[in-house]
């Protein structure tokens, strides 16, 4: 459980990270390392054999948290930790995920953007940024560019970017009026990769649901994003506002959407079809939590 | 029965803080990886084998040899050259060498070993070893490998089935045939581990003198001290030509480290290749690929029951999944609980089958528990299936078969003495602290209303201060010969006094973090009457130095049992020296003479009192004024040689253990009806370990056992694959975590003292480890109580209770709903 031989570089300027990853891209290819919370086991077992890391928490222009045209912009060398701690509830789906995050020490190392690029497809940033329709920055050689997370994720741990790519920060939109939230997720162990799990964001105007996004994780190859506006307004309208009543209500289109989503062939943690019956029932109860929060009147 | 009050005068029984905590919590802990013992040592890395079952055609060392800092690479052919097979526990034509030679029989078998200069060196050269496999069909699953046309491991052996006894103690098919009811069902327990938070670690050197070689080895290897002669039987010398070496601390074992020596074996062959000391530091996938795990063991029991619900005979199939080779002490797991079959219960006819099955698996060996836990899973199962065929409540079918308070020492029929106990007592104790009768109503009316909530109880005998004659077992009794049967379970201790009256207590106890010197200390500082500070306790294992016999070491809570009761007789001899020199100093007569609070003093008039270390200097620096025939000797060392730990009789009975204590356990569980997601809701435990030495520590053992037991339960599982793939990082293999342990617990203990050992101590550190997995898959099975399923393996956790429920909803689709 040993590195195999490597080179490594710890720029203070964006424009020096693409200049090493081009580099170390002719040179048998180079890796950024963030928090290393990943990436260091990778390497300890040489599953994977860069020929040369390039450290990017040194960077400035990385390091920094803002708030920015309705988003939260979270630079790439900025820790799980310091997000969970110094903007709880400024995203609140994104306080209500990071917890399950690994555990407090991970979090204290990992970054969120390290997280995102990484693209475990159990992973819980991931799903967050899928479910709130954030946007990744990027920068290469040819310059910056800005993907939707949607377009981001291409496959377990596969994402879109290029090798001599680097996620400069994220951009998770702030909530609005009328939104709610709901996230949970079922491991086996506190701090484990999710059996399988549920990001839910609902946005609701004067009781009628406009928006019901699901995103479940831990259950297909990358996130899955559904939106179940229709089924949850009728499941509302059937039923009113009674928690239970939803529930009932929502049943058969919450099935219908475990069903066509969990594609995960399974393992000993979970087979495909628990991980329907987990999601089954986490979705469930996280639509109505967020549909109910979505009513109350902002804090 | 002595009352459970504690002696404000004595420092026995008192919760005192483990003298050893503030250098493990300060970092200042020396492990073997902290220490550089041997200048010049160069570092190993090891070729493993990544398939289940291969013949090696060839090893090519050649480029590996050649890469810059590697100093030696060996491989089978060096392995054969410089040893022989270990010796195994029985015959069996099963060669085990610490490498593969012929084949490979499990993933992450030893094929080669690189030195080098340092561990990325050797990693990096071990890459260049080249070996050439020729594929075999691999078999992993225990019934699948006792066929006769099943993949043979060992083309020596005419079968896999390494070992095939069967024992009878009375008629048990007449009682099967009488019986009012059959009550039968098999059980599979699974392979878990312990993974210490330190792996495995040896340094070795190899030297040859003029007569012959020397082997120096640094391990944390904590016993039995009976695979030190298994060790130099393959390296092809004495005893006396090894010096091992256990450092101070170990870092957790609970059993695992005892399969260590194979690789002392190795890396001596390594060092004298390398013309250096070689030390290896095992990693975590090495670990879990290919360290020692407990048996996975499938499990047959039949009992004839009266229609009372007394089980009348037990009849008991085991076969033993012991991995690809019969390492030693294996097939011990089969044994260790040969005395305490019968558990808790008044059963006077039994038969047992026990087989050791090889299969394509990594060895296995002692693992907190050994043997306890799978005999427990399938007799407490079986108790709680009793109770269902005759329509008793669980606990009340127990009670009915216990056997009685004031029946100790109780002989069992397979040969065992229960040396103390009130089984009945501990039961009525468990019924109030849980207020069972409440819980049960309760219960039904929440399961009335689709809730699923159950409670499942163990009450199991706890065996401790192991009888090694037990192994003998294993060889049929025609076969063992007269004259040298085994048995045994002596501990050895050195107590010294020095000029200023300081006591030091020399521990070749191999402790892995269990608190042996704090409890020392206490018993020490009570026998001779001093205060704690005076005494010191030291904790050295050399083989060259340390007194020790093949059955030292640290398993099967010996501790408690044992050393102290060594103590006691080291110490009664000081103190007699000490009497003698201070009834010089008072002029009186020894016999008159206690020691007390520092002091010797006259009993009938303590006011005639000399200090302790004043008596201590007079032998030190004025023994010519001891009365004649008196020996200046202030160094005691005692054998505890305990008579009840015979070898096994010609009719194969054994006392397989010492002491014999108790554990009644009670577990409450709710299960989510839509997740399935178990969680532990309450648990209440009783526990006898005979007297209670320091309440803190013992506290500890029962949560350190009930957390091993939870991970056997509900997370932890060695698993393969058919083709014989292991589960090789905490991924997969999931240990509980302390978040994971946080289910609120009432343990009370009840104390009837051992009649065997000096301070009426028995074991404690395994109980729960046997008890609480059942207990959890006795809970599971009540919550799902009405919904047809049969709990008869192990881990539980949401996903098998998915495919439990929808394996049987799709048998009887016509029965109750699932939830
Ligand atoms: C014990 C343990 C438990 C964990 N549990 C969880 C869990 O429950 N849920 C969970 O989501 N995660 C979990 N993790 C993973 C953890 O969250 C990681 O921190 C995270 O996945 C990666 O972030 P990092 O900054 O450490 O990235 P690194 O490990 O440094 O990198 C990971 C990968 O992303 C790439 N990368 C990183 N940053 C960038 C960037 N800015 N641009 C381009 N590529 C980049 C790297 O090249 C590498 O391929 C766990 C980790 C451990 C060790």
């Amino acid at each position: 459980m040993k590195a195999a031989p490597f080179a490594y570089v710890r720029p203070t300027r964006l424009g020096d990270v693409v200049a090493e990853l081009v580099r170390a891209d002719e040179d048998g290819g180079g890796k950024v390392i963030a928090g290393g919370q990943s990436l260091v086991p990778v390497l300890a077992m040489r599953l994977g054999r860069p020929s040369t890391l390039v450290d990017i928490t040194d960077v400035d222009e990385l390091k920094q948290v803002d708030l920015i045209d309705g988003s939260l912009r979270v630079g790439a060398a900025v820790r799980q930790r310091r997000v969970e701690r110094d903007f709880r509830g400024v995203v609140p789906l994104l306080s209500q995920a990071l917890p399950w995050v690994g555990h407090r020490e991970i979090r204290s190392r990992g970054t969120v953007c390290g997280s995102l690029a990484h693209a475990d497809p159990a992973a819980e940033m991931p799903a967050v940024a899928s479910c709130l329709g954030a946007t990744l920055e990027v920068t290469g050689p040819g310059g910056a560019r800005r993907i939707a997370a949607e377009k981001f994720f291409s496959g377990a741990m596969t994402t879109c970017l290029g090798p001599t790519e680097v996620v400069t920060a994220v951009r998770i939109p702030l909530p609005r009026q009328g939104d709610g939230f709901g996230f949970a997720e079922l491991a086996r162990r506190h701090g484990d990769f999710a059996v399988a799990g549920v990001a839910v964001r609902v946005r609701t105007r004067g009781g009628t649901v406009e928006e019901a996004a699901v995103t479940a994780f831990g259950v297909s190859d990358r996130p899955r994003y559904r939106d179940l506006r229709d089924e949850l307004q009728g499941a509302v309208e059937r039923a009113g506002v009674d928690a239970i009543g939803i529930a009932r209500e929502l049943g058969d289109a919450v099935t219908a959407m475990a069903d066509q989503i969990v594609t995960t062939a399974g393992d000993s943690h979970g087979s495909s079809q628990y991980r329907r019956r987990v999601l089954r029932a986490l979705a469930t109860r996280e639509l109505v939590h967020a549909y109910q929060s979505s009513l109350e009147p902002p804090r | 029965m002595i009352d459970a009050v504690v002696n404000k005068e004595r420092f026995v029984g008192q919760p005192l803080a483990r003298i050893e905590d503030p250098a493990l919590l300060t970092g200042r802990g020396r492990f073997l990886d902290d220490l550089d013992p041997l200048p010049g040592t160069l570092v190993a890395a090891i070729v493993r084998s990544p398939h289940a079952h291969a013949r090696i055609r060839g090893v090519d060392l050649e480029r590996a040899r050649a890469h810059p800092g590697v100093a030696a690479v060996i491989g089978p052919e060096e392995v054969l050259t410089a040893l022989r097979p270990f010796p195994l526990s029985l015959r069996a034509p099963m060669p085990y060498y610490p490498t593969g030679t012929d084949k490979v029989r499990f993933v992450g078998e030893p094929v080669a070993v690189v030195v080098a200069t340092d561990r990325y060196t050797a990693e990096d050269a071990a890459e260049l070893v080249h070996v050439d496999y020729e594929l075999l069909p691999a078999v992993v699953d225990t019934k699948l490998a006792m066929k006769p046309d099943a993949p043979r491991l060992h083309d020596t052996a005419n079968s896999n089935i390494a070992s095939d006894r069967v024992f009878n103690f009375g008629e048990v098919d007449a009682a099967l045939e009488r019986a009012a009811h059959v009550v039968t069902e098999e059980y599979s327990f699974p392979r878990y581990s312990s993974t210490p938070m330190e792996c495995f670690s040896v340094i070795a050197e190899w030297r040859d003198e003029a007569d012959g070689p020397r082997v120096t080895a640094y391990a944390n290897f904590h016993g039995p001290f009976s695979m030190v002669p298994v060790l130099t039987g393959a390296l092809g010398i004495s005893p006396a030509q090894l010096r091992l070496i256990v450092p101070q601390d170990i870092g957790g074992s609970f059993g695992i480290k005892a399969g260590i020596y194979p690789y002392i074996a190795l890396l001596a062959v390594a060092s004298r290749h390398a013309g250096r000391p070689v030390r290896w530091t095992e990693d975590r996938i090495e670990h879990l690929l290919a360290s020692s795990a407990g048996s996975d063991r499938i499990m047959r029991f039949t009992a004839a029951v009266d229609a009372q619900g007394c089980v009348q005979a037990l009849d008991v199939d085991f076969m033993e999944n012991v991995g690809a080779y019969l390492r030693p002490p294996e097939p011990a797991t089969l044994y260790r609980c040969f005395g305490n079959i019968t558990g808790a219960y008044r059963i006077d006819t039994v038969r047992l089958r026990s087989r050791a099955v090889v299969t394509n698996k990594a060895p296995t060996g002692l693992n907190r528990g050994f043997g306890g836990q799978q005999l427990y899973f399938g007799l407490e199962r079986l108790m709680d299936k009793v109770a269902h065929t005759v329509g008793l409540d669980p606990l009340e079918l127990r009670r009915r078969n216990l056997i009685p308070s004031g029946s100790f020492p109780y002989a069992t029929p397979t040969g065992g003495i229960y040396d103390s106990g009130d089984y009945e007592k501990a039961l009525a104790m468990l019924v109030e602290s849980s207020g069972y009768r409440a819980l049960r109503a309760e219960q039904a009316a929440a399961r009335g209303r689709g809730e699923l909530v159950g409670s499942g109880i163990a009450v199991i005998v706890e065996p401790s201060a192991t009888n090694i004659g037990y192994v003998g077992l294993a060889t049929p009794q025609e076969e063992r010969k007269i004259g040298r049967e085994k048995s045994g379970s002596t501990e050895h201790v050195r107590v010294t006094v020095d000029p200023y009256g300081v006591v030091s207590v020399l521990l070749g106890t191999v402790p892995q973090g269990q608190g042996h010197a704090t409890v020392a200390r206490q018993v020490v500082a009570d026998q001779l009457g001093l205060p704690l500070e005076m005494v010191v306790p030291k904790v050295d294992m050399d083989t060259s130095t340390t007194p020790w016999t093949v059955t030292s070491g640290s398993y099967s809570s010996r501790f408690s049992p044992l050393l102290t009761s060594a103590i006691v007789e080291a110490t009664e001899r000081i103190a007699q020296t000490i009497k003698v020199a201070a009834a010089v100093l008072l002029s009186a007569d020894p016999a008159e003479l206690e020691l007390a609070g520092g002091n010797v003093r006259v009993a009938t008039a303590p006011e005639r009192s000399v200090k302790f270390r004043h008596a201590a200097g007079l032998v030190h620096w004025d023994p010519g004024s001891l009365p004649d025939g008196v020996n200046a000797a202030l160094y005691a060392e005692a054998a505890f040689t305990p008579p009840e730990a015979t070898a096994p009789s010609r009719t194969d009975q054994v006392n397989s253990s010492l002491c014999y204590g108790f554990v009644a356990e009670l577990v409450q569980v709710r299960i989510d009806p839509e997740t399935y997601e178990i969680c532990i809701e309450k648990v209440n435990a009783i526990h006898d370990a005979g007297t209670v030495l320091n309440p803190l520590l013992i506290e500890g053992q029962v949560h350190g056992a009930m957390t091993h037991g939870l991970g056997g339960a509900l997370y932890e599982e060695m698993a393969y694959t058919d083709a014989g793939q292991p589960t090789s990082t905490f991924m997969d293999y999931l240990v509980p975590t302390s978040a994971e342990t946080g289910f609120p617990l009432v343990a009370e203990r009840l104390v009837t003292p051992s009649p065997v050992t000096r301070l009426g101590a028995k074991g404690s550190g395994e109980g729960s480890s046997m008890s609480f997995p059942v207990a959890i898959a006795n809970a599971v099975a009540d919550a799902l109580s009405g919904y047809g399923v049969e709990i008869t393996s192990l881990p539980l956790h949401g996903n098998v209770i998915d495919a439990l429920l929808s394996t049987r909803a799709d048998n009887k689709r016509n029965e109750q709903p699932c939830p």
